[in-house]
Formats: structure tokens, C-alpha cells, sequence
């Protein structure tokens, strides 16, 4: 544990603040956020609903720039990128597991995981060995073909992480990731979830659920706003 | 990665079969209509331009009118036309009409025409069987004629008329040759009177036969057709001075001045027709920007989705426009297949030539592709600037 809490930082948020300014009434939903995260780490932002745990991963993710603060992402200052650009760094850098899978129900699994590859421009030949590579990983080696509707709601969001999964990016970002499951196919998320970081992906997982959170190695609380580090009372 | 754009796009028409279908139908309406306008214009053109050609070019017709064909045209006047620069020959024609019988059958009303040898020399292809009218039938006042099918069928069914004897005004002509179908110049068609039929004489000896030697009809024949309209205007010298300058004494009838005026005519047609044509092509952009603009709506969260992975705002731009191209193209081509079987349709209707005209497909082809693209920008910006975030929580 020690020795990766001393890596390379991942990510350095420094009194990031986002307001949402309403037709003249603002709403301060993020207030100053300090977050370090290192390589390797397993970290799960836990507070309750409307607390602005979506607004931070959108920032976290660059689909959404703060209203003020730094943000350094895998040693390069994020803030002030134009959309390519930015497209370029979500292309590179994040890997993204949503609540829903959001899956496209036209392309069969294979398709789906080779999506990010298209954009982050891996030639066609190479495509398709890397997103197979990466649906075996997530234990769907006989599913390669399969639809979204033709898969469980754990399968669909397998066929999801191994879609995050395949740029190698820097940071893999969750919200929320077992909010559609049952809770034994929650778990199994989970233990995968456990297994990638043990092999060295770095993850962060948003959730309000403690349960879920106390799979993580280290959590901080978000509460209107305000972020804290603090573990689970019986953690 | 264009390829990649390519591909989704096919998969989303594919995937909307019915809509994509019906959102084209503007399109392939716009386009047959061109394609079949354009293709049996041309034909048409075509066609009249060879048939003028085979059967007219470099002749001048004079016709003379009213009052003045009383007077008609004198040997003194012919002689000077014939002494004029550029011209060749000169092909005097007397027409009026007759009963002709072969000795036991009669046929009334048929038109005679008494004619030079140069109009036989002239043309081609005029004659089925035997022979024209020569210089020495001229000289010697043959007592020779050539006939047409019509009469044939109608006094010689079944028989071969060469050399057989026909009776015209009294007089008893031997047949030398017989006209094959089709084959009059325009002029003799658009003149002549009867349709039962018609028998050529020689010049002088239809001349006699009405009792007149002034001459009412004329072809000019002409060296050279580029200077036609000065040699035009030296004729109408002639004619003036013979007439006193008076008005409607004569008309001069050029082939290819009526060609160029009928010309000009279908390509006014044609752009009229294409104009309204193109009012599809219109109504078919809009078509295809609506449904576009539906499909960005529908598909909000898949544009989100994909920026999210790592697209830029141009890749989703490219995908939606190709889209839209692709689907004003597929309207395109649907089109140029139907309006070619439809020219080809009309062309064996109307028994001219089909020529695929490659003019036509690739202006239409250029017509689709653009219509695609001025209609797809706007719905496929929209696509581009989509907020992620907003995209994302649409689910
Ligand atoms: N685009 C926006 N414009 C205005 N207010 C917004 C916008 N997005 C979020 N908010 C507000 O910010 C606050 C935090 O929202 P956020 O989605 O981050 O909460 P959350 O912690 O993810 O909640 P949940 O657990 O329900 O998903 C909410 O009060 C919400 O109304
Ligand atoms: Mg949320």
C-alpha cells in the first residue's frame, strides 16, 4: 500500500469550484476540492445524492471544465484545452464506466469495445485482436458477438469496462458502476474491479452506497460540496 | 477512420430502412425527372439534328406567296441565282396534285412534283429500288417517273413496279424507281399536300402539265454552309429586285437556321422542365435535413457516448454529414437507374436513339451529393456541439 500511495500522481485537483449559475441565481455545487490521487490507487468518493459527486466526475473526466481551480491530469494541466484537445485527453487518459453501461445497441460487443479505438485512430487490423484481448480479460470470451440486448445487465457492464479499458488509459472513472445491478452481480463487478487495480489500474469510483464503497481501498466524502478524507467507520 | 464514418453511417440507413427509404423519396423523384428530361431531349435532338442533316443540310428553300405567284420566279431570275457566289445548284420544284392510274386502278388526289435530277443527285438514301431522274431524262423529256410506297401499295400491291407504265394528266409514264419510306426531306413533308401518295416527273414535263413556266418553289443548293447566311442575304437580293421589294412576295426557308430556332427552343424547354425538376431536389434536401435533424435528437445520448470516448467534435460532424450524403446519393442513384429505364421507355416510344447521357448522370450524380451536403451541415453542426454532459444525462 505504502509504496503506491508514493507514485506518480495521477491526478492534482487544487480549489477546483464549479457554479451553475441558473438565470442569475448561482449555485456553488463543488466548493473548493483538494484531490491527489497516485498510481495504482483504488479511491471511491461516497455522499449522497445531489451532493455533486457527477459534477466532480465530469471534471475529473474533462466532459466539463471547473469555474475555477487547477486541474492536473497525468502531469499536464488540463485547464484552458480547447474541445479537441480535450477530446484528445478523454481519448488517452480516462476510461469510462457509467451507471447504465451505455452500450450502443446496434453494434455487437466486439464493436462496442473498439469504439474508443477507433478515435484514439489504432489502425483497423490491430482493432479487433485489442478489443477481444481486452472482452476476454472481463471473462466474456464467449460473448465476443453478442448484442447488448443479448447480454445481462452484469455482461453489459463488463463489455463496458473492457471498453475503458482498452486505450490503457491513466485513470478509470466509475459512476456509479453497480447502480443498475443486483447485488450479487454488483459484487462480481466489484471483485473485478479489485482485480484490475491489483494488476495495477488505477481506479476512481463514485457511489453513495457505502457498501460499495468499502470495496475500495480508499475512500473520501463528498458532502454539499465539500470533499473529505475519512474511511468507512469499519473499514 | 473515414471508412469507420462510412460504415456506421451505412448502418444507420440500414438500420431505418423504412424511413431512410421515404426520406430519399424527394430525392429519387428530383433526379428521374432530370435524368429522363435530359436523356430524351438529347435523343430527340439527336434525332432531328441526323435526319436534317441526312436530308437537308446546305439547301435553301424558296417558296414564293400570295400575289406573287402569279408572277413566280422566271428563268431570268433562276439563271441570275444560279450565277450567284457560293451557290451550287439549283432544284426548282412544281407540285400540284392529280388522279394517276395504272390503266385499270385509279387514285385520286395524288401529289405530283415535277423535280431537277440534282435533287436525286443530292440525296441519299432516297430512293428503295431502281433509279432517279437523270440530266439526260431532263434533256430529252423522258416520259419517266419515280413513285412512292404509298401508291405503290395502292396500284401495285405485290407487284414490282420498275418499269411497269403509269398514267399521269393523259400521259403515260414509265416507272424508273420507287421511293423508300421515309425519306422525304422535312421541307416536302411539312409542304406537301395529299397523303395518297406521289409521283416525281421530270421538272419541264410537270412544268407543262399546268401550263406554266414560272416557278413557285425552289431549292437552293449551297458550296459552302458556314457562309449560308451571306449567300442567304444574296439571294434575297435577287429575289427583291424580281418582286419589287414587296413584302410577303417570297419566304427563303435555311435548314439550319429552323434547327438552331427548334434548338434553342427544346433548350428552353429542357432548362424549364429542369428548373421545376430541381423544386423536388429541393423539397428532397429538406426531407433529408428533417430526418437528419430527427435522427440527432434520437441519437443524443450515442453522440454523447462517443464524444466521451475520446471523438472529437469534427469526427461526429463527418459521420452525421456523411450520413446525409450518403443518403441524398443513394436517392441519387435510385434516381439515374429509374430515369434511365424511363428515357429508355420513351426513346423505344418514340423511336429515337437512347444514349445513356453521362452529362446527366454525373450532374445529377454532383446535384445529390450537394443537396446532401447543404442539407446535412446544419443537422450534423448541431450534432458536433452537443454538450457530453447533456447528451450523457438524456439517458
Ligand atoms: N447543468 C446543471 N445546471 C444547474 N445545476 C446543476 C447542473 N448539473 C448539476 N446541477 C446541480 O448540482 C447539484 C449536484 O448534482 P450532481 O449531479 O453532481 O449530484 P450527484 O451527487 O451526482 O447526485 P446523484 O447521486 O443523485 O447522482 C444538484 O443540486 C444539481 O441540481
Ligand atoms: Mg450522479
Amino acid at each position: 500500500m505504502d509504496e503506491k500511495t508514493l507514485g506518480e500522481k495521477i491526478l492534482i485537483m487544487d480549489d477546483i469550484t464549479k457554479v451553475y449559475d441558473m438565470g442569475g441565481e448561482k449555485q456553488t455545487v463543488l466548493k473548493g476540492i483538494h484531490l491527489e490521487v497516485s498510481k495504482g490507487e483504488f479511491v471511491a468518493v461516497l455522499g449522497p445524492s445531489g451532493s455533486g459527486k457527477s459534477t466532480l466526475m465530469n471534471i475529473i473526466g474533462c466532459l466539463d471544465t471547473p469555474t475555477s481551480g487547477s486541474y492536473v491530469l497525468h502531469g499536464r494541466d488540463v485547464g484552458g484545452l480547447d474541445e479537441d484537445a480535450l477530446a484528445g485527453v478523454r481519448s488517452k487518459e480516462i476510461g469510462f464506466i457509467f451507471q447504465s453501461f451505455q452500450l450502443l445497441p446496434r453494434l455487437d460487443a466486439l464493436s462496442n469495445v473498439e469504439l474508443p479505438l477507433i478515435y484514439s485512430g489504432v489502425p483497423a487490423h490491430e482493432r479487433s485482436a485489442l478489443a477481444e484481448k481486452m472482452l476476454v480479460r472481463v471473462g466474456l470470451k464467449e460473448k465476443l458477438h453478442h448484442y447488448p440486448n443479448q447480454l445481462s445487465g452484469g455482461q453489459q457492464q463488463r463489455v463496458a469496462i473492457a471498453r475503458a479499458l482498452c486505450n490503457n488509459p491513466a485513470i478509470l472513472l466509475a459512476d456509479e458502476p453497480t447502480g443498475a445491478l443486483d447485488q450479487q452481480t454488483g459484487k462480481q463487478v466489484m471483485s473485478l474491479f479489485h482485480d484490475l487495480n491489483e494488476e495495477g489500474h488505477t481506479i476512481l469510483m463514485i457511489t453513495h452506497d457505502q457498501g460499495i464503497a468499502r470495496h475500495a481501498r480508499r475512500i473520501v466524502r463528498l458532502l454539499d460540496g465539500i470533499l473529505s478524507e475519512g474511511g468507512v467507520e469499519d473499514a | 477512420m473515414l471508412k469507420e464514418s462510412l460504415r456506421m453511417s451505412w448502418q444507420n440507413i440500414r438500420a431505418n430502412k423504412m424511413r431512410s427509404f421515404l426520406t430519399i423519396l424527394g430525392i429519387v423523384i428530383g433526379v428521374t425527372a432530370i435524368i429522363a428530361l435530359i436523356t430524351t431531349v438529347e435523343g430527340a435532338t439527336q434525332e432531328m439534328t441526323r435526319q436534317f442533316s441526312e436530308l437537308g443540310a446546305g439547301k435553301v428553300s424558296v417558296s414564293v406567296s400570295g400575289t406573287a405567284l402569279k408572277r413566280g420566279l422566271t428563268e431570268a431570275d433562276l439563271e441570275r441565282l444560279s450565277e450567284l457566289d457560293n451557290v451550287e445548284s439549283l432544284d426548282p420544284t412544281v407540285s400540284f396534285t392529280r388522279h394517276v392510274s395504272n390503266g385499270q386502278r385509279l387514285t385520286e388526289n395524288v401529289t405530283i412534283e415535277g423535280r431537277n435530277a440534282v435533287y436525286f443527285q443530292r440525296s441519299d438514301g432516297l430512293l428503295s429500288a431502281g433509279r432517279g431522274l437523270t440530266p439526260m431524262d431532263m434533256d430529252r423529256n423522258s416520259h419517266v417517273c419515280v413513285i412512292d410506297a404509298t401508291l405503290r401499295s395502292a396500284l401495285y400491291p405485290g407487284e414490282d413496279p420498275i418499269g411497269q407504265t403509269l398514267i399521269v394528266g393523259g400521259q403515260r409514264f414509265t416507272i424508273v424507281g420507287l421511293l423508300s419510306d421515309g425519306s422525304e426531306d422535312v421541307m416536302s413533308v411539312m409542304f406537301s399536300s395529299g397523303d395518297e401518295g406521289k409521283v416525281i416527273l421530270p421538272f419541264l414535263t410537270a412544268q407543262r402539265m399546268v401550263h406554266s413556266n414560272s416557278v413557285t418553289s425552289l431549292g437552293i443548293y449551297i458550296h459552302d454552309t458556314t457562309r449560308t447566311d451571306e449567300t442567304i442575304d444574296d439571294i434575297e437580293g435577287v429575289l427583291n429586285a424580281a418582286f419589287n421589294y414587296k413584302d410577303d412576295a417570297y419566304r427563303v426557308i435555311n435548314l439550319e437556321s429552323l434547327l438552331d430556332a427548334m434548338d434553342t427552343m427544346l433548350g428552353m424547354m429542357t432548362t424549364m422542365l429542369a428548373g421545376i425538376a430541381s423544386i423536388a431536389l429541393l423539397v428532397g434536401g429538406i426531407g433529408i435535413m428533417n430526418m437528419m435533424l430527427v435522427s440527432v435528437s434520437e441519437r443524443t445520448m450515442e453522440i454523447g457516448l462517443r464524444k466521451a470516448l475520446g471523438a472529437r467534435p469534427k469526427a461526429i460532424q463527418v459521420q452525421f454529414l456523411l450520413e446525409a450524403v450518403m443518403l441524398s446519393l443513394l436517392g441519387g442513384v435510385i434516381g439515374i437507374l429509374l430515369g434511365n429505364m424511363l428515357s429508355l421507355v420513351f426513346a423505344l416510344w418514340l423511336e429515337i436513339d437512347f444514349t445513356l447521357s453521362a452529362g446527366a448522370i454525373l450532374l445529377a450524380f454532383l446535384f445529390s451529393a450537394t443537396v446532401g451536403v447543404i442539407f446535412g451541415w446544419a443537422p450534423a453542426r448541431k450534432a458536433s456541439q452537443l454538450n457530453p454532459i447533456d447528451a450523457l444525462r438524456s439517458m
